[in-house]
């Protein structure tokens, strides 16, 4: 599981949905995975207005990522054409920031690279833990929290 | 034709086999009818500046993974760009290892064949397959496309929750009686076979992005599809409603269609 996905998700508890505490989910005893992704900054680009950043920077906190910055990005755009291979419309331009470029290298990582395999995730509201076993979470609720 | 992901890896025992209803979704989302709406929708144009947001493709109830794996190995097409976040959902565990097996597989099978294999590489992200009810976890308004293929087929009630069936019980009734149960919940629907999509229908509103949510959701004529439609047409003028695709005489009694849902 994606650390981007906890971004998605809340409690499943539906008395919990209305409450700001059920969201984002809090990770606890996590065991990360990197996959290996090609770093692709028109994708990345993409998916940032998709992404909750308060969340998102308590996950990274969680999860012990230290340079998620304090507000979103809001890297240059590259120019894309959905006929040609984006990640070849990466070329290295001289002209790019090398700070910019490090935030979104960190970010993809953090987002797109990085798996939870093993842990549970915490709400905040009514402390029901949703456990994570080989990277697949568990949301079936107990009869009585339906 | 877009390729069919391949399943070989699943077990058919304890997870749905692809069937009639699963290749119907296929062909309604390589449609061209749907092609061309979805990429109107979700298309990055050329040479477009501002962001385009990612859209977010849930499958709910994925079984063997392979329609979401479809939809995210050729997104190219279908949605007219390459980079689509995917999410599954199953109340069946081994389901949700079978779909990530299968949509990974299916998005690097597209790599083997070469140059144009490669443009889609780290482009398409399975975010995660979750083990829950419907869309349970999911936060409001997340939801670009959602897809269902329902146990559909009318039964005496519902089978119940895995979620309740502790390892030691497992053991106790049995690998096989465990085994049947999931299968049951891939199609035993209930009266009318509508109870869980129902469930489903209702919470439609409430996951799909407010603006460019669209669901596309399987019916057999036993669930009275024209009766659905004429509840969702109740839900507002926001709201649109089309029977998207029917199945030709072959399924016999099992007539089916797919109707879209959609956000104006």
């Amino acid at each position: 599981m994606k650390v981007l996905t906890v971004n998605f998700l809340t409690c499943a508890v539906k008395a919990c949905k209305t409450s700001p505490l059920s969201f984002p989910l809090h990770f606890q005893d996590a065991e990360l995975e990197q996959s290996d992704i090609e770093y692709n900054p028109s994708f990345l680009r993409n998916i940032l207005p998709r992404v909750d950043w308060e969340a998102l920077k308590v996950t990274a906190n969680e999860l012990g990522f230290t340079t998620v910055p304090a507000e979103k990005p809001n890297p240059a755009p590259t120019p894309t054409n959905p006929d040609t291979n984006p990640t070849e419309t990466i070329k290295e331009s001289p002209e790019a920031q090398p700070a910019d470029d490090k935030v979104m290298r960190d970010l993809h990582t953090l987002l797109l690279e990085t798996e939870v395999r093993e842990g549970k995730m915490v709400c905040g509201n009514c402390g029901h833990e949703y456990k994570i076993k080989e990277g697949i979470a568990n949301f079936l609720l107990p009869s009585h929290l339906v | 034709m877009l390729p069919t992901p391949s399943t070989a890896h699943v077990d058919f025992n304890r997870i749905y086999e692809p069937a009639e209803d699963s290749y119907l979704l296929l062909d309604t989302l390589s449609s061209t009818a749907e092609t061309q709406f979805l990429t109107q929708r979700f298309g990055q144009t050329e040479g477009q500046n501002a962001p385009s947001p990612t859209p977010t493709i849930l499958e709910v109830g994925t079984g063997s993974g392979v329609v979401l794996a479809f939809a995210a190995a050729n997104a190219r097409t279908i949605f007219g760009r390459y980079d689509v976040l995917a999410l599954g959902t199953d109340m069946n565990r081994f389901a949700c290892q079978a779909t990530k097996q299968t949509a990974l597989d299916a998005c690097q099978g597209l790599d083997e064949d070469g140059a144009a294999a490669s443009k889609d590489r780290g482009a398409v992200i399975l975010l995660a397959t979750l083990n829950a009810d419907l869309t349970g976890p999911l936060r409001s308004g997340v939801v670009d496309v959602l897809i269902f293929n329902p146990p559909y087929l009318p039964s005496r009630d519902v089978p119940g929750f895995p979620g309740g069936v502790s390892e030691d019980v497992k053991t106790t009734i049995g690998a096989f009686e465990h085994d049947s149960h999931l299968l049951s919940l891939s199609y035993e629907g209930g009266v009318d076979g509508m109870q869980v999509t129902d469930r489903l229908l209702d919470q439609l509103p409430f996951v799909l992005h407010n603006e460019r949510g669209v669901a596309y959701v399987l019916f057999c004529q036993q669930n009275k599809p024209d009766e659905v439609m004429e509840r969702i047409r109740a839900w507002g003028e926001e709201w649109s409603v089309e029977n998207v695709r029917r199945s030709g005489k072959v399924a016999g009694w099992e007539k089916l269609c797919v109707i879209k849902i959609w956000k104006n």
